[in-house]
């Protein structure tokens, strides 16, 4: 199983802002569980999706060379619970990003239908050892890819946003 | 030029956002760790929040000086030494640490830092009226 919780970008302005979205289907497995004959997606995995997108803005931010990890959920809010058949749209900006860390904030929508807020925290993973085994640069340009970042995204003075060198080459930066 | 309430109001804010308490819970007097739950990373949510709320810099280790913690000069036998607690003086001007130097074990440091001390680190950054 891959942890991906966002099915694509729909923009990604480097730096600022991003927009994903996320459709829930009844042939994900962890629905019929959550609950029987009632399935509802699971607010924690929306954090996770507005968290990959939120992330995703603040690693590339940063050239994808700092280990980005979810540090803290600041604040979580959600309105109504989503079902299969939504389209989850996530919307994150960047309140706030330094050298050691970045404060998002996101929401969850359905249609115009405001689903959830949050305020996320993240920081950057120091310890290297761990670093290398969890952030293979092949493995995060091809996620990047599929995700089509470099589709849709823009760089800071509105140009298309291109492959960073740290993830073209194959090897680990650092 | 900010007022010791313009302060404390932002202060609180910075803390019931990056803590989920409640106004009424941020006394000048509550500790940061015992009274409203901050753990390790909140602190850097907290300096990132102090920070825009007030348009200062924080320097890393500024307001919580871990490194002086985790010096075995300054630490021995768990314990802060006196040459270490006089490098906390040094560098924690705006703390009150009569309670702590009484007894100076390095696990209850965390919980040493009050409401009105980060309001008094913030007053030393920005000047009050």
């Amino acid at each position: 199983m891959r942890w991906f919780w966002i099915d694509r970008f729909r923009q990604f302005e480097s730096g600022r802002r991003a927009v994903a979205v996320k459709n829930i289907s009844l042939a994900e497995e962890h629905l019929h569980d959550h609950f029987p004959g009632a399935p509802v997606m699971p607010n924690t995995l929306i954090i996770e999706g507005l968290a990959q997108t939120g992330g995703l803005l603040v690693a590339e931010h940063g050239g994808f060379e700092e280990r980005v990890i979810l540090a803290k959920i600041a604040k979580a809010r959600f309105h109504f619970p989503a079902v299969p058949g939504d389209t989850l749209e996530y919307r994150t900006t960047i309140d706030d990003i330094q050298k050691d860390g970045a404060i998002v904030s996101g929401t969850s929508s359905v249609g115009d239908r405001l689903q959830g807020e949050v305020q996320l925290f993240f920081a950057h993973l120091n310890d290297a050892s761990i670093a290398e085994s969890l952030f293979d640069p092949a493995n995060l340009l091809a996620m990047l890819q599929l995700l089509g970042v470099f589709k849709v995204g823009r760089d800071p003075q509105g140009g298309p946003l291109t492959v960073p060198k740290s993830l073209l080459n194959g090897s680990q930066p650092h | 030029m900010a007022t010791k309430e313009d302060v404390f109001s932002k202060v609180r804010t910075a803390l019931v956002d990056a803590l989920g308490v409640d106004e009424d819970e941020v006394t000048p007097q509550a500790r940061l760790v015992g009274d409203l739950g901050a753990e390790s990373i909140d602190f850097l949510d907290i300096v990132f929040r102090l920070e825009k709320a007030f348009d200062i810099k924080i320097p890393r280790g500024e307001l919580f000086p871990e490194d002086i913690l985790t010096n075995a000069e300054y630490v021995q036998n768990g314990r802060v030494t006196a040459h270490g607690l006089e490098q906390l003086k040094a560098r924690m001007p705006f703390a009150d640490l009569t309670a702590f130097s009484a007894n100076p074990a390095v696990q209850d440091f965390g919980n040493l830092l009050t409401v009105e001390d980060m309001c008094r680190y913030v007053e030393s950054k920005v000047g009050v009226a």
